[in-house]
């Protein structure tokens, strides 16, 4: 896996070597009569700031939890790093760092315990731990907070000390859902700054989803577009707009495959749409 | 941010599979769910007076009015004395029964999805929690001591009898926790939850024989009391602090195989939480 480390700065470049960050084949998630998933492939390239994008309710949180081991595919293949993650979970799960959309950190615990818990359930050695957990804090500029309870923290600051608890096995991949929900403009910059570092500094790779198309623009190198659970669109976002038209955003490009599903959809997708109107309206 | 600051990646990427290598395993991650339990009790101590309040009445009002009407047939025993264990029991129950809340809240903010994206196996995840409950029974036990001591009650203080003492409270308290999260996962909200919790109560804890000896009840609620857990703890909760007649091995017996059917089942739901 050495051999992804040479375009692993080069983020927009052709893929040399075989292994993906995240590879998916045809992937199937349902819950009952629901497609949440439906039929993904995705490649994710090593050392990118890769954006799964699409409105709530398109299937990005239930793609991420296939791809971190939460759920198992109902159908298809998923590989983190060339492990299979319903032969391999744990494999994979050592190679994950996984932010949830929540706000997830401990408020009775201090923002050095909150990390510490996750040091030992990454089995980082004893004598390591106090070490790497005051690395990681400081990565995410907490070493001032580590010993304030996590309830005192601010939204922004929770963000950073959960990135904290998810480096802290040092993974390879860093899988952010939504990651700036909820959060004030200072504390959003705050977040992406963090990501960019990361990846510069760490050549880790990082999957994000987000509904913030402007976020994405900002700061994926490539974003793929999700629609009841299908992938519309793939790409860097400048030749996503670029093909729609000069000025294009990439709520544009979103909007323009969203209608063409929508047209070519065929009837048993109307046929769901309405039903989730109707569900929507009540 | 210009050097590495995180060491390079180690080489533990294959989960171990060898039994003594699992059982590690396993074990460490019960470590690092009662290490941040006993955080949480640093950082709030106020809950460990909350706890004590109950227990107190209980010895305080209830037990030193059946002192007085010696109505309670304990085979000699000072009512008091006859009632500790089954207070310290019961109280260990209280502590854990709610525990499957903690998780619910814990599914609501995200964290159970992190923990399982951990390598930790989700019977680790439960096992761990079940512990971090026996960690706070822990806290009861010398709490009741403590209250009983004051009280006059006779006890005995042998060490290996305090430490047995603690071992049976804190295996009890996690196959309640483990009951609790398992109820946690079928019913998927706090509030049913809440219902459930103090629904069972009440006849885990009066149909066993923290209050009276078995022997007094009637026939069909003596049956039930047989297959309940928490009678088992408190015989040997009884047989260790007071040094009444107890089936100690027994007990130990019934509680452990408990606390392994808990735990699988527990797993089992557990991802009903993730979904």
């Amino acid at each position: 896996m050495t051999g992804n480390e040479s375009h692993a700065r080069r983020p927009g470049a052709e893929a040399a070597a075989p292994t993906m960050a995240v590879r998916c084949r045809g992937v199937r998630k349902h819950f009952g009569p629901v497609a949440a998933v439906d039929g993904v492939d995705l490649d994710v390239r090593v050392g990118e700031i890769f954006g799964l994008l699409g409105p709530n309710g398109a299937g990005k949180t239930t793609a991420i939890r296939v791809m971190t081991t939460l759920l198992p595919p109902d159908g298809g293949e998923v590989a983190v790093f060339g492990r299979d993650v319903t032969r391999e979970p744990f494999a994979v799960r050592r190679l994950i760092g996984y932010v949830p959309q929540q706000l997830s950190a401990d408020g009775s615990l201090s923002g050095r315990e909150n990390v510490g818990l996750f040091a030992r359930l990454f089995d980082v050695p004893r004598r390591q731990r106090a070490t790497r957990t005051d690395e990681v804090l400081a990565v995410v500029g907490l070493t001032g907070a580590a010993d304030r309870l996590a309830s005192t923290y601010s939204g922004g600051m929770v963000r950073r000390l959960e990135l904290a608890q998810a480096l802290v096995s040092n993974p390879r991949l860093l899988v952010l859902d939504e990651p700036t929900i909820g959060l004030d403009p200072v504390g959003r910059d705050s977040v992406w700054e963090r990501v960019h570092e990361l990846r510069r500094d760490l050549d880790m790779t990082v999957l994000v989803t987000t509904h913030y198309m402007d976020e994405a623009e900002m700061h994926c190198d490539r974003v793929a577009m999700m629609h009841w659970g299908r992938i519309e669109a793939v790409g860097v976002p400048a030749d996503l707009k670029a093909a729609i038209g000069p000025d294009a955003t990439l709520e544009d490009v979103f909007r323009q495959h969203a209608d063409h599903a929508f047209e070519e959809g065929g009837d048993l997708r109307d046929v769901r749409a309405a039903r989730r109107t109707a569900q929507r309206l009540g | 941010m210009s050097a590495r600051p995180v060491a390079p990646p180690n080489d533990s990427v294959e989960p171990r599979t060898a039994a003594p290598a699992t059982v590690r395993w396993i074990g460490s991650r019960i470590l690092a769910f009662c290490v941040i339990e006993l955080q949480k009790i640093r950082h709030d101590r106020s809950e460990l007076l909350t706890r004590a309040i109950q227990p107190a009445l209980w010895l305080l009002i209830f037990g030193t009015t059946f002192n007085a009407l010696h109505a309670v047939p304990t085979g000699g025993l000072p009512y008091l004395d006859y009632l500790t264990p089954g207070v310290l029991a019961q109280s260990t129950l209280f502590v854990a029964v709610f525990y499957g809340i903690q998780v619910i809240w814990e599914r609501d903010a995200g964290v159970l999805a992190k923990l399982l994206v951990t390598p930790t196996p989700r019977s680790a995840v439960v096992a761990g929690k079940g512990f971090a409950a026996g960690i706070r029974a822990i806290v009861q036990v010398v709490v009741v001591v403590i209250l009983a001591l004051v009280l006059g009650v006779h006890l005995q203080l042998a060490p290996w009898r305090l430490l047995g003492a603690s071992a049976v409270a804190v295996v009890g308290a996690a196959f309640f926790a483990t009951l609790s999260m398992t109820i946690a996962g079928l019913v998927l909200s706090r509030e049913r939850l809440m219902g459930i919790g103090q629904a069972i109560t009440m006849p885990l804890f009066f149909a066993s024989n923290a209050l009276y000896p078995i022997s007094a009840m009637p026939a069909w609620i003596r049956w039930f009391s047989y297959i309940n857990p928490l009678s088992y703890e408190v015989d040997a909760l009884r047989g260790l602090l007071i040094g009444t007649h107890a089936h100690l091995w027994l007990d130990a017996a019934v509680l452990a195989s408990a606390l392994v059917v808990g735990v699988t089942v527990a797993a089992a739901v557990l991802p009903r939480l993730v979904r």
